[in-house]
């Protein structure tokens, strides 16, 4: 198994990267796991509607891959897409109000949890067909490579995305036309209520590109520095011009599928276990004190400041006007 | 004028895209070196480089989806499906991905693609190379389909619908490659909103477009040697439809017969039916007629092919059941 190493081991004596940096990730981390907390709850009070796939337990993926990706690259992924925007700086409040379907949401309401977009930030959506993205992905590199802008793509995909028969094609077009893409596959362990044993006949997904000669590796998901080390080698690889790379993320996801999934599928002590010992907030929280980074104060101070962040995003969420009923005709052609 | 083929008039206009705009990209199944399926686009990789004359592998969902991928990024590509049939692999791409992400996007992403792609029987390709599935896509809101049936048309929607934001996708009639006529000099862009009357007359309106405009035509001139004198529309947009010229059309004849080579059970020729008899039933002498495909996939043989599809003679026996409605 490829699996990279780890970035500092546990009980190191310094820092593996400035306070900033860190602190920043922990930050990033934070914010998507109380956002999603409040969603939840917000769900729970019915404040948002249909389908709310939260992306919690899963946040060290898109915070680690984020700090690896340069402003001008291009970010993709399916439905469970709230973290990858706040990692991407989009607004919380934008996000928020999406989800409660308000005018003032990234998509003035109207895509809702699985469909936000920011082009200021690079971020491509929020798509709903599981595996559909992977193409319009491997276009956006095609588009980095056809502008010779040095950009990159990074795809975000599930482990159900990876049956998905379009994938194939996709990574097959990548690699013939060597196009500056990573797939980010995120193994949280099941796809909906499958798990991976139960659906791929071999579980090693990282592998999935080795008929196509895409390199593959298998990272510590749950550990945002590792999920980092691996982003900035596999990115410096597509912007290099060698064409596509992948990283399975093996990570986990803390609730069900989405809100209306209570997850029975799982082993009792499965997500015990995984939150005791595996929690990547808990984890590079442990490691800035430990590595002298930042004291209980100053930790404080980042949960205050990240709580009173979502608690406007809420607000903002609740308050803002639902859209005008002329828009159901609205941004369906250009307007003339 | 020139003489000339709706095959040249088509590489003439992607010639022209190629030129006029670098973000142009034309990308498809052997479109390059191959020089096209239907050799629309031979030499063009020679002129313009395999950079922007992309030869695609036979994966029509990622490179519909590329296509997509790098309209949002900001190109102009012109994707080439090698048939409609083709075209149903691609169909989560098209109808989930390039038809909603304006909406879904409250309006921040748009998709300036095209897509071309043959359609229709008529060569005894049998039942998986035959299919006019126009409908399916002109059902979707979020994208235009054109139906060109004309050299102007051939050689000049497409420049056109570069420039919409929104994707649109472009049948040509597989039985119209190798049409003759004259182009003028100056042939260039087109409008691709309206429908166009293809020929005037007072007793009936014949709707059609594409290479079946064509059979409207020839049954136009069956009928005028009895004295019926048919105004043929060529629709040329299947979505939107132009109802104002459809409607005037049958209000002045008060009577329509549509032809479309699409199965009859929910084909654009029952949705133009239904409309004009929303929008002018009370002009209308007799119910709407429709000269549609036998429901049967499409044989291989010659004569059962023809039985199966719409026919100049079937069109005017349609004409003729209406004119005896009047009686």
């Amino acid at each position: 198994m490829a699996v990279t190493k780890r970035a500092a081991k546990p009980g190191a004596k310094s820092a593996p990267a400035s306070a900033e940096e860190l602190m920043a990730h922990y930050r990033h981390m934070l914010l998507i796991r109380r956002f999603e907390e409040k969603a939840g709850q917000m769900y729970g009070m019915g404040l948002i509607g249909g389908f709310c796939h939260l992306y919690l337990g899963q946040e060290a993926v898109v915070v680690g891959m984020q700090a690896a990706l340069k402003p001008g690259d291009s970010v993709i992924t399916s439905y469970r897409d709230h973290g990858h925007m706040l990692a991407c700086d989009m607004d919380p409040k934008g996000v928020m109000a999406e989800l409660t379907g308000r005018i003032g949401g990234y998509s003035k309401g109207k895509g809702g949890s699985m469909h936000m977009f920011s082009r200021e930030k690079g971020f491509y959506g929020g798509h709903g067909i599981v595996g559909a993205q992977v193409p319009l992905g491997t276009g956006l590199a095609f588009a980095h490579k056809y502008k010779e802008d040095g950009g990159v793509s990074a795809t975000y995909l599930g482990d159900g995305a990876v049956n998905q028969g379009q994938v194939y094609e996709a990574f097959n077009m990548a690699a013939l036309w060597r196009l500056p893409a990573v797939y980010v596959i995120e193994n949280n362990k099941y796809g909906m209520g499958t798990s991976v044993e139960r659906a791929s006949a071999r579980t090693d997904l990282y592998q999935r590109g080795q008929a196509y000669g895409i390199p593959g590796e298998q990272v510590d998901g749950m550990d945002v520095l590792e999920v980092k080390a691996a982003g900035e080698k596999a990115i410096a690889h597509a912007r290099g011009g060698k064409g596509p790379y992948i990283l399975e993320m093996m990570t986990y996801r803390y609730r069900g599928h989405s809100m209306s999934d209570p997850a029975k599928y799982r082993p009792k002590d499965e997500l015990a276990r995984m939150r005791e010992e595996h929690d990547p907030i808990d984890r590079l929280r442990a490691e800035l004190m430990e590595w002298g980074v930042a004291d209980e104060a100053a930790l404080k101070a980042v949960d205050k400041e990240v709580k009173e962040i979502v608690t406007a995003a809420a607000e903002f969420a609740q308050n803002s006007p639902e859209p005008d009923p002329k828009e159901l005709y609205t941004d369906v052609l250009v307007e003339a | 004028m020139t003489t000339t083929t709706y095959r040249e008039a088509v590489r003439t206009a992607l010639r022209e895209a190629l030129t006029r705009d670098s973000r142009t990209f034309l990308m498809g199944e052997d479109v390059g070196r191959y020089g096209g399926t239907y050799a629309c686009s031979k030499g063009l990789i020679d002129e313009f480089g395999p950079e922007r004359v992309r030869d695609a592998p036979l994966s029509e969902s990622a490179f519909v989806g590329a296509g997509i991928g790098a309209a949002m990024a900001g190109m102009r590509p012109i994707v080439e499906i090698m048939t409609v049939n083709f075209s149903l692999l691609a169909l989560d791409q098209i109808v989930n991905n390039a038809a909603t992400l304006r909406h879904m996007s409250g309006g921040q992403f748009s998709v300036p693609l095209v897509i071309r792609m043959a359609t229709g029987a008529g060569r005894q390709v049998a039942a998986q190379h035959s299919h006019s599935l126009e409908c399916w896509y002109a059902h979707i809101p979020g994208i235009r389909v054109l139906a060109p049936g004309t050299l102007e048309d051939a050689r000049g929607m497409l420049w056109t619908a570069l420039q919409d934001p929104d994707p649109v996708v472009i049948f040509e009639h597989a039985a119209l490659y190798n049409m003759e006529g004259e182009l003028p000099d100056t042939a260039g862009p087109v409008d691709i909103e309206r429908a166009a009357v293809r020929r005037p007359g007072r007793d009936v309106t014949l709707i059609a477009f594409g290479a079946n405009l064509h059979k409207a035509m020839e049954a136009a001139r069956l009928l005028a040697a009895e004295k019926i004198e048919a105004e043929v529309i060529d629709l040329r947009s299947l979505r939107p439809l132009d109802d104002a010229t459809i409607m005037a059309s049958v209000r002045k004849t008060r009577r329509a017969v549509v032809i479309d080579e699409a199965w009859r059970t929910g084909s654009l020729a029952a949705e133009v039916s239904a409309r004009v008899m929303e929008q002018a039933f009370y002009d209308l002498d007799a119910p709407v007629g429709r000269v549609c495909t036998e429901e049967v996939p499409i044989p291989y043989p010659k004569h059962l092919e023809d039985a199966a599809l719409p026919q100049p003679e079937k069109i005017v026996a349609a004409v003729k059941a209406q004119l005896g409605a009047r009686a």
